[in-house]
């Protein structure tokens, strides 16, 4: 797809702690609309590339520019505002937070009224149908009232899934999205980010590659924190450099 | 219509606190007939300070080890407008906590940069600083502090020298700032605050900007620490040093621990705990603090949660 718009963009984007490089010179174009997967062996810089899309660290030379704008300098919190929304390699729940509470912190955010400190929490019911509404799409309907820490991990990341969505982000960010799953849960897993990215535009970073096969439409294999190589994952897997960093490991 | 079933019941039944308020409201207004009206006092003041503190350790998850500076400084404050300026007990309660309110800005601006440990140690540096400064300033009377400050007339018809006065106006103001909290905590602002204790990261991606939240949540506490501070100052007729003192900001903690971190009530009950303590264990003397000290890590120890947690957890409702 190479005329389809470009949602992020970065150039040249480095990353170095303390002399050592963790990426370097990353030039990645993520189009609209699509699942671009990130893939590399452990230590390529994935995981670092998206605390830099993010701003969660700082990039030590490199721009990012989303929709057209440079947010090489923005806050954490500003890209989040902006539809640049992302979730962590280990689950990110609100433990003590009900699971509606914790798709309603996501709502309440884009929906104002969360400074409010003189109001009852009351007023805060008046997102629970859209709540309902997003726990319905990931199958956690039955669990509204369960503190999040009781679920069992594919359902935290379920929930996750249903946080980020209540922000409608155009551009989602999932970290290993099914990291330490069981084969069922990641089937679900799968078929949710497929369902989700039919109206936005989704960037992962995943290890399974069996996943990265059925889901993505453009993989980048990062190794050494470089680009190794881009494509569909056809192109990808036969590519000799990507075949020696996995040694032999991958597709089964 | 799935709101129609059972799920709006229980959406509510858990934050429903009617009845250990309304418990906490009949204790308050009782408890000057049975036991000395000076030392509930003294314990309602402390018991104010302990829930603003726990505004912040317990619901945003922020340990404060300054807080005596907002305590002490408001009421120095409070008892120089009383005494020097001669201003109504209201206005000088007000001026005392928006004095403590101003300090929490400042200090907060600067805290709220760093987290955890550091945080702990820019409040406790920043309150130190404020107990030298007390200690050579002319206003604040160094070693001798303030003394005499005259209780006045409340809103012009409200004799506070009569005991029972100042008891029901001191129960008023305690309550007053406990509604605030209580409030506070069970707002659309409080379920954010919650969630950045829960996970500040999470809630940084979600588009948070949670200094914002952490400054308002530190310029409350430390408004309401004041105001329990002015109110001290006008009940003992004086402001010292002690106010100041890291130590009053480690009893604060004390209290809030062993009443029981992040619940609504806890604070009180550990507030009141280590005010009877001191009381009632005065001829002691130096042994006191030796005992104080021991009842504490029996208390982390075995009821790890504090007093209210605990029960909390037997009720299995939160307190």
């Amino acid at each position: 797809m190479p005329d389809s718009d470009v949602i992020l963009e970065t150039r040249g984007l480095s990353k170095e702690f303390r002399g050592f490089v963790a990426v370097k010179g990353v030039d990645l174009k993520v189009a609209r609309g699509t699942i671009h997967a990130l893939i590399g062996p452990n230590g390529a810089g994935k995981t670092t590339c998206f605390n830099l899309l993010t701003r969660f660290l700082p990039a030590t030379s490199g721009t990012i520019v989303y929709r057209g704008e440079d947010i090489t300098r923005a806050s954490p919190a500003e890209i989040a505002r902006k539809g640049l929304v992302r979730s962590f390699q280990i689950s990110a729940v609100f433990p003590h937070l009900t699971v509606l509470e914790n798709v309603r912190i996501a709502l309440q955010r884009k929906r104002g009224s969360s400074f409010d400190f003189w109001r009852s929490d009351r007023v805060l019911r008046a997102y629970h149908q859209r709540a309902r509404e997003l726990l319905d799409a990931v199958g956690l309907q039955d669990f509204a009232q369960v503190p999040a820490i009781e679920l069992s991990y594919g359902r935290k990341r379920a929930l996750e899934i249903a946080t980020t969505l209540a922000l409608e982000p155009e551009l989602m960010l999932l970290d290993e999205p099914t990291a330490g799953m069981g084969n069922e849960d990641v089937e679900r897993i799968a078929r949710l980010i497929q369902q989700v990215a039919k109206d936005r535009t989704v960037l992962m970073v995943e290890h399974n590659l069996g996943i990265v096969a059925s889901l993505s439409h453009t993989i980048t294999v990062l190794a050494r924190g470089e680009v190794l190589a881009e494509g569909s994952y056809q192109s990808v897997s036969k590519n000799s450099a990507v075949i020696a960093a996995y040694l032999g490991t991958e597709h089964g | 219509m799935s709101e129609a079933s059972a799920a709006p019941a229980a959406e509510l039944a858990p934050r429903s606190h009617r009845a250990p308020l309304a418990i906490l409201v009949a204790l308050v207004l009782v408890a000057p007939w049975v036991v000395y009206p000076v030392f509930v006092m003294k314990a309602l003041c402390f018991a104010l300070f302990a829930c603003a503190f726990n505004l912040l350790l317990g619901y945003a998850g922020l340990l404060s080890f300054g807080h005596a500076l907002f305590f002490g400084a408001a009421s120095y404050a409070t008892a120089h407008a009383a005494l020097e300026w001669g201003w109504r007990p209201e206005l000088c309660l007000v001026f005392g906590a928006a004095v403590a309110a101003v300090l929490g800005l400042a200090t907060g601006l600067v805290a709220i940069r760093r987290q955890g440990i550091y945080f702990a140690m820019i409040t406790l540096a920043l309150a130190q600083m404020f107990f030298f400064f007390s200690l050579r300033a002319e206003f604040t009377g160094g070693e001798n502090g303030i003394q005499g400050v005259p209780r006045g007339m409340m809103f012009g018809f409200l004799d506070l020298s009569r005991t029972y006065v100042m008891y029901y106006v001191v129960a008023a103001i305690f309550l007053l700032g406990f509604a605030i909290l209580h409030r506070t905590v069970h707002s659309p602002f409080g379920q954010v605050l919650t969630a950045i204790r829960e996970n500040e990261p999470r809630a940084i991606s979600l588009g948070y900007k949670v200094n914002q939240y952490k400054l308002i949540a530190f310029v409350l506490s430390a408004g309401l620490a004041g105001l329990a501070g002015g109110t001290k100052a006008l009940v003992f007729q004086l402001a010292s040093l002690t106010d100041v003192h890291w130590n009053t900001s480690g009893e604060v903690i004390l209290m809030t621990l062993i009443g029981g971190l992040g619940t609504i009530f806890g604070p009180i009950a550990g507030a009141v705990f280590m005010a009877a303590l001191e009381n009632y264990l005065a001829q002691l003397g130096s042994w006191v603090t030796v005992t104080e000290g021991a009842i504490f890590v029996f208390c982390v120890i075995a009821f790890r949660r504090g007093m209210f947690g605990e029960l909390s957890r037997l009720l299995k409702r939160p307190l």
